[in-house]
């Protein structure tokens, strides 16, 4: 699904994110990008999305260059994401609105009017009906999210991409949209790739755990956490454990800078 | 605001008139009860209205007009970084020059009638919305284009979607900081080469022929218009805006 071919990118000449970076993703695997901040995890996505560009090499999408957003990748962040002046409706359905610009292969605008009706079905099934008519800053923090995912989901995209996406949220929210998250992502047979700085929410969501570290980033380093998403892996052994190695590998990553 | 303070501040106002009126005791300030007769029957039987109206129009013309310019280019200026660095120099020169000052020159270039009276005020607005409108677009977190990027959006699309609903309220903002300014400017443009309009009717009334009931009621009308647009930025803000209300 996800291919990185020797990948060279930085922000300004000199500071290098990633030198001749590769790395491979399957087709409906779970993955988490984990590091400490400053370590490229959001350039990552960034490039997976279609918003930026490396200088060297090539990051395809199902078997195809990425050279602008992909219509079936869905972004999602921490904040922000949402338009203020917007309804949770009308944030609901902008994807689709845009899609009457520029049609879903991202160019052509359909000549059909596109149906935003499906906004419906996902406000329902994300507990968002009632709140529909409402502006983001009148929502708490885990609905201004469950409009986000209901936005991107609204699109039907087979890869789903998420920075620190519940970073901002008590633990209770928290967990209950990343419980959230795995359950639609079995459903709608998405590939998701969580982009976090939190151990705990690399060992719930990471199936693969990909470790970055200070940049430039060369090596490709991944955690195999085949438990993941199963029922009460939270409080299973296993996940302490996977949470204490993760824990010191990222360390010993540190002490070797 | 509740509309009942509003009618305090008014009946307040007019206590504080009639006190002067019978402290000062002159010609040149008369009871405010004399000054609402003169208002009703100028505006039914004299030209009042036609003043009014004339007035009215060159406020709203040249408002337009200046959201119709500057709106666009603040846009413009805004998600341009490097058309910005060309041109904000310029802009930081121009933006602090009191523009009535050029009235004159303004009066020589394009004559009598409205074009002067409306180009002043317009030069006036256009400076303000154009500033607070680049100022707003520039200042959009990067995260929120991205993510609406992401979903698909190019250039026209980032303008309908999120360029142009975050500006409205600069532009609401810059029109409720102007409006003042508009109507004082107008007065003052209207001292010059016209017959028409609220800024000669107060001037003529009270200069040449000394009906000093008819130069306050032209006074009201003046305020009433300022109030008016004032009202007016409001009101749109409430509708184009109402997220900016939520509680």
């Amino acid at each position: 699904m996800i291919q990185l071919e020797s990948i060279t990118f930085s922000h300004q000449p000199g500071t290098l994110i990633f030198q001749d970076f590769t790395w491979q993703a399957g087709r409906g695997q779970s993955w988490a990008v984990l590091g400490p901040s400053g370590c490229g995890k959001t350039t990552l996505l960034y490039l997976l999305a279609g918003l930026r560009f490396p200088s060297k090499g090539n990051v395809l999408v199902d078997g195809q260059v990425v050279a602008r957003p992909r219509p079936r990748t869905g972004l999602i962040l921490q904040e922000y994401g949402l338009l203020p002046w917007a309804t949770v409706r009308q944030n609901a359905a902008l994807g689709l609105r845009l899609r009457q610009f520029y049609g879903p292969d991202g160019r052509h605008a359909p000549p059909h009017p596109v149906q935003t009706s499906s906004v419906a079905v996902w406000l329902e099934r994300l507990g968002l009906a009632e709140h529909a008519d409402k502006f983001p800053g009148q929502l708490s923090g885990g609905q201004r999210q469950r409009t986000a995912i209901a936005r991107t989901l609204a699109l039907k995209p087979d890869l789903l991409l998420m920075d620190e996406p519940f970073a901002s949220l008590d633990a209770p929210t928290r967990e209950s949209l990343q419980n959230l998250i795995l359950e639609l992502k079995d459903e709608q047979g998405l590939t998701l790739i969580t982009v976090t700085h939190a151990i705990e929410e690399a060992a719930v969501l990471g199936e693969k755990i990909l470790l970055l570290s200070q940049p430039p980033n060369c090596a490709t380093v991944v955690v195999e956490n085949p438990s993941a998403g199963s029922p009460n892996y939270r409080s299973s052994r296993d996940y302490a454990a996977m949470c204490q190695r993760l824990r010191s590998q990222l360390q010993n990553e540190a002490v070797k800078l | 605001m509740k509309r009942r303070d509003l009618l305090y501040a008014v009946l307040a106002l007019l206590v504080i008139w009639q006190a002067l009126t019978w402290l000062v005791h002159r010609d040149i300030l008369p009871a405010p009860w004399q000054v609402v007769q003169a208002l009703v029957s100028e505006l039914l039987y004299g030209e009042l209205a036609k003043h009014f109206l004339a007035s009215l129009w060159r406020v709203v013309a040249s408002t337009a007009l200046s959201i119709a310019l500057a709106a666009p280019a603040g846009l413009l200026l805004g998600q341009s970084r490097r058309l910005n660095s060309l041109l904000s120099p310029l802009i930081y020169l121009l933006y602090p020059i009191p523009k009535v000052v050029f009235l004159p020159i303004i009066l020589l270039f394009l004559g009598i009638g409205d074009t002067p009276k409306i180009a002043i005020i317009f030069l006036i607005l256009f400076f303000q919305v154009l500033v607070l409108v680049r100022d707003q677009a520039a200042a959009l977190r990067p995260e929120l284009l991205l993510s609406v990027r992401s979903l698909g959006a190019g250039r026209r699309a980032l303008f309908w979607y999120v360029y142009l609903p975050a500006s409205l309220p600069a532009i609401l903002t810059a029109l409720r900081q102007s409006v003042g300014t508009a109507v004082a400017v107008l007065y003052v443009a209207e001292l010059f080469a016209t017959q028409k309009g609220l800024g000669y009717y107060i001037y003529f009334n009270g200069s040449t022929l000394f009906n000093y009931p008819a130069m306050y009621a032209g006074i009201i009308a003046m305020s009433l218009l300022g109030l008016g647009l004032y009202f007016s930025v409001d009101w749109m803000e409430r509708k184009l805006c109402p997220w900016q209300f939520i509680k």
